[in-house]
């Protein structure tokens, strides 16, 4: 008789993802209908709490400030991606300096995010770098005040944690391109910008999908960088979540949580209408 | 584009976007390591006022920053946990899937919900599912799994993307010439292997090392480094947040380059 091992080779990881991923989420379900007062849960079967959070404008807020991140954090990430994958891969003909170049993108982002987080403060803060040097060059007489826990300083910490997650994938498309189909289309008289245009991107477009999933669902969890980079004042729904969770309202974070999954998952659902994340490996 | 010696005139503009992009990536953290070298009476930005060690010193007073070197020891033993876990369990289902099987694609979407579902849900869900058992929460166990819903991903990822690229013939060969499977697997598999095993350890370690989100509600009564680094940005306002960061960040580095040579080593091994 011939065993398959397939199915002994992937229980370690079906039992990891049963325990701590499959589990926990059910228990999240059950308990976002549950009561709870100041010191404890109460096990019940209540819709107030998502009620209440349907019918919020902090939640409504917060949602409006979710998307707002994303967006943007996805806009210039794909934008700065794009532009260093291509690089990388159509300008730079050694291989070798090419996987060295590549790994100056990689090293960053294998150090702890937070600490990246923090050491943009003496650059953005009111008298940080930037500020003092266009006060001392006269350029502005009052420090910028909005470099540092503010929107922009929120994003700019998107984009530097985050780029990384577009250029792996997009390199990873441009890399399969086959570079005779580019001299085909000089050859036939396209210009540059139409090479980019009719023949790279249509061909890149699973890593910029790939890089896109990545990057939007990274920024709509994400509480820390809202935290360390706004200032407290700021908030999107993982910071909602979080809130709740210092306050130990679990039952009301845990129907945030169960909110916030489902619109993951549906913009999900249409991303990968268009992928075969499989195939793109 | 491709032919000829001259280089086209973008090439130039790139470049520049892609050194400006570079200093954007290491300009910061290079600016806090020039910043925990203030002297005793510097602040959290520029000027310096004087050179010294003094807040590194600081670090390992007790009552200056917590208890930050216990902290470090329970984050490098956990990361090396994980670390082991990752690429054992990562090889094995990778293995798997280079064979059809029941349940096949359902394990694989499972496995990147587990990278997508936002951390703190992971966190949140933990948490409460041990608090339900009557279990608490430590960073060795609900730690332990909440990581390993982040770094196993990553580790199958990384064997999917080695199989689609993987040449069968070696096996093949070695199957002809009369080997076991056991034997094809120790001396022809585990050795082409070995390189990207090396990297899967490598992201097991630092995604582990530098987890926050999901160690949140999961590690108990300790603090791991991540936690402790967390609670230092609202509660510290002097260098020795810059020189913590600094020393974790060549932590970080010493790893890297450290497991890039042994790739390296392992490359030249397997072409020899």
């Amino acid at each position: 008789m011939k065993i398959n091992h397939s199915y002994w080779q992937s229980s370690p990881l079906l039992i990891v993802l049963i325990l701590f991923l499959i589990f926990p989420i059910m228990v999240i379900a059950v308990v976002s209908f549950w009561d709870f007062n100041e010191y404890s849960m109460i096990p019940d079967f209540i819709f107030e709490n998502y009620a209440y959070l349907l019918t919020s404008q902090t939640t409504l807020n917060a949602y409006l400030n979710t998307f707002k991140y994303a967006f943007l954090a996805w806009f210039f990430t794909l934008f700065v991606g794009f532009i260093v994958a291509y690089y990388l891969v159509f300008h730079i003909k050694s291989s070798s300096i090419q996987m060295l170049l590549f790994l100056v993108c990689t090293v960053p982002f294998l150090t702890s995010n937070i600490i990246r987080m923090i050491s943009w403060i003496p650059l953005l803060g009111r008298n940080g770098v930037i500020n003092s040097s266009l006060q001392s060059m006269g350029i502005i007489e009052d420090p910028l005040e909005f470099l540092l826990f503010s929107d922009f300083s929120i994003v700019l910490a998107y984009v530097h944690l985050y780029t990384l997650f577009m250029v792996t994938p997009i390199f990873n498309s441009m890399m399969r391109i086959d570079k005779s189909l580019i001299e085909a289309a000089i050859d036939m008289g396209a210009k540059p910008y139409e090479i980019i245009k009719d023949v790279v991107i249509p061909l890149s477009k699973p890593g910029i999908l790939v890089g896109s999933i990545f990057v939007f669902t990274l920024v709509m969890g994400d509480f820390v960088t809202v935290k360390i980079m706004g200032g407290g004042i700021r908030a999107n729904v993982a910071v909602l979540i979080y809130n709740e969770i210092s306050l130990l309202q679990y039952p009301a974070a845990a129907a945030s949580a169960v909110i916030l999954l489902i619109t993951v998952l549906m913009i999900l659902v249409l991303l990968f209408k268009f992928v075969d994340i499989r195939k793109e490996l | 584009m491709m032919t000829g010696k001259k280089r086209p005139q973008s090439f130039y503009g790139l470049t520049l976007f892609f050194i400006a992009f570079v200093l954007f990536l290491y300009g910061p953290t290079l600016t806090i390591a020039l910043l925990s070298f203030q002297g005793p009476n510097g602040g959290l930005t520029f000027p310096m006022r004087g050179v010294s060690l003094h807040w590194f010193e600081q670090l390992f007073v007790q009552q200056a920053v917590g208890n930050f070197a216990s902290a470090l020891w329970r984050s490098m033993l956990l990361g090396f946990l994980v670390m082991m876990c990752t690429v054992v369990f990562s090889l094995l289902a990778g293995l798997a899937f280079r064979k059809h099987f029941k349940g096949s694609s359902l394990i694989f979407y499972l496995a990147l919900s587990s990278l997508i579902i936002p951390s703190i849900l992971i966190s949140l869900g933990i948490g409460l599912m041990f608090d339900r058992l009557g279990l608490s929460p430590q960073w060795l166990t609900s730690g332990f799994g909440a990581h390993l819903t982040w770094t196993l991903p990553f580790g199958l990822l990384i064997m999917f993307a080695l199989f689609n690229r993987f040449n069968p013939n070696y096996e093949m060969a070695s199957a002809d010439l009369g080997a076991s499977h056991w034997q094809t697997f120790k001396f022809i598999l585990l050795p082409l292997l070995a390189p990207s095993l090396v990297g899967i350890g490598l992201f097991g370690f630092t995604l582990s090392y530098d987890e926050f989100a999901r160690t949140l509600m999961t590690s108990g009564a300790f603090n791991t480094l991540p936690l402790e680094l967390f609670a230092m940005t609202t509660n510290v306002t002097s260098p020795v947040l810059y020189a913590l960061g600094t020393l974790t960040t060549i932590i970080s580095f010493t790893l890297i380059i450290f497991t890039i040579i042994v790739i390296k080593l392992l490359n030249k091994k397997s072409v020899r």
